[in-house]
């Protein structure tokens, strides 16, 4: 379970939100949304730990996130607006690069498989480089299929998907769901997954009225 | 597990840093062929004579070796910054100092050791004898990693900076100065028939101060960067 508690977040002089509160149940997804410029990318590097928030903590399980990093990073994993994939390499060694720094080494198989699922298996062995924006985005999400995280943070992982790869990847967010996994992501398209599971947040309402 | 794991990750970071130069070879090329070129400038500049060229042969092969590794610095994180890898290195269930180490130590092997390697082929070209050079190899071998460390920290202070190619130089050259002062030094005494173990034990000292302290400042000035 995440938490987050008085939520205070700066980008220079500006305060973006404050006072935030709320939760991420297992099993469940939270759709972050808000007007450009409202912190959800902000929002969503607070809670992995790549940005300090102004005030107000992060907690996994009831722990801070900054005191027992490795623990939480474990159970994490963040996809943002960078693929974070390096280009001269193949889609392959990037996701068995990431398996094993992630401490879940995973075998040519099941990278394959994750790669077929994505479909995306016949430009497994071609360096990313000479991939399209898309198909980087699937090999980036493919990352998601490998591992055991339980929280996945995604930001906006639609971006340069076609109608196919978006309902695929609602697919897999809802088998993860099932599976007692977390999702918090931000976009602004349209997500059917199952409405029980399914929480909206606007960070309009937290924004500070200047 | 967790051991094992963090064995695991190293090996990888390491790994991953080697294939990706491999895949990229004239960045390690263009270290060493500067490294070549600056040395062979200054029989053209200060003229032929062998006597002057000896005398000068430790300084101005350490100040290549200097300006050469601090070429490759500024490449060291920024390539992982841009593409968002650098973001999943931090969020790597590891200490990000261990894996910085683990990136340093790559770096050495592919800008410091080719330095080592080519030193003697340098040092014969400036007329220092066999065992000058012997002694230069050590002093780069034990000094080099030196520079990839003290440098790491300026290359991740400087991440996403406006300029930070020269930052980095102006940040990281004066750090340098004990590192060039022992190593030059040791070569210069042992010309001058002087004892040089004294140098050497300060690099060596030097050495293990870096390994066991850069490692943590270069891991906090990333997460600062990153931000």
């Amino acid at each position: 379970m995440l938490q987050i508690r008085d939520l205070e977040c700066r980008r220079g002089d500006a305060c973006l939100f404050s006072g935030m509160n709320f939760e991420l149940q297992d099993g469940q997804l939270l759709h972050v949304k808000g007007s450009n410029g409202s912190g959800k990318t902000s929002l969503l590097r607070i809670i992995c730990g790549l940005f300090l928030p102004a005030a107000g903590t992060v907690s996994w399980q009831g722990l801070d996130i900054r005191e027992n990093r490795d623990e939480f990073n474990r159970a994490l994993c963040y996809i943002g607006h960078l693929n974070g994939l390096k280009d001269d390499l193949t889609a392959v060694e990037n996701l068995s690069i990431h398996a094993r720094l992630t401490g879940t080494p995973a075998t040519r198989d099941q990278i394959e498989s994750a790669l077929e699922r994505v479909g995306l298996m016949h430009r497994a062995y071609l360096a990313t480089k000479v991939l399209s924006q898309g198909q980087k985005r699937r090999v980036a999400l493919a990352r998601l299929l490998l591992g055991g995280a339980r929280l996945w943070v995604l930001d906006e992982p639609f971006t340069a998907l076609d109608v196919k790869a978006v309902s695929q990847l609602q697919g897999v967010m809802r088998d993860h769901l099932a599976k007692g996994g977390s999702v918090l992501l931000t976009t602004h398209q349209d997500v059917e997954i199952s409405s029980s599971s399914h929480r909206d947040i606007n960070l309009d309402t937290w924004a500070k009225s200047a | 597990m967790g051991e094992v794991s963090l064995i695991t990750a190293l090996r990888t970071v390491v790994a991953r840093e080697i294939t990706l130069a491999m895949r990229r070879r004239t960045d390690v090329f263009t270290t060493l062929f500067f490294f070549i070129i600056a040395v062979t400038l200054f029989p053209l500049g200060v003229g032929p004579d062998i006597e002057v060229l000896r005398t000068i042969a430790p300084g101005v092969i350490w100040v290549a070796a200097l300006l050469a590794s601090m070429l490759a610095l500024s490449r060291l994180f920024s390539s992982d910054f841009q593409d968002g890898t650098l973001e999943q290195l931090l969020l790597a269930p590891h200490p990000l100092s261990l894996l910085v180490l683990g990136k340093v130590f790559a770096h050495w092997l592919l800008t410091g050791v080719p330095l080592v390697v080519l030193s003697p082929l340098l040092g014969m070209q400036l007329g220092l004898d066999a065992q000058a050079i012997g002694l230069l190899m050590g002093t780069l071998l034990l000094g080099t990693p030196i520079l990839s460390l003290i440098g790491a920290v300026g290359a991740a202070l400087t991440l996403g900076v406006r300029g930070g190619g020269v930052l980095i130089s102006l940040l990281v050259l004066p750090l340098y100065v004990p590192v060039l002062i022992f190593g030059a030094g040791a070569v210069d005494a042992q010309a001058k028939a002087v004892e040089f173990g004294a140098w050497l034990y300060l690099l060596g000292a030097f050495l293990v101060m870096t390994i066991v302290f850069a490692p943590f400042a270069a891991a906090a000035a990333l997460r600062i960067s990153v931000e």
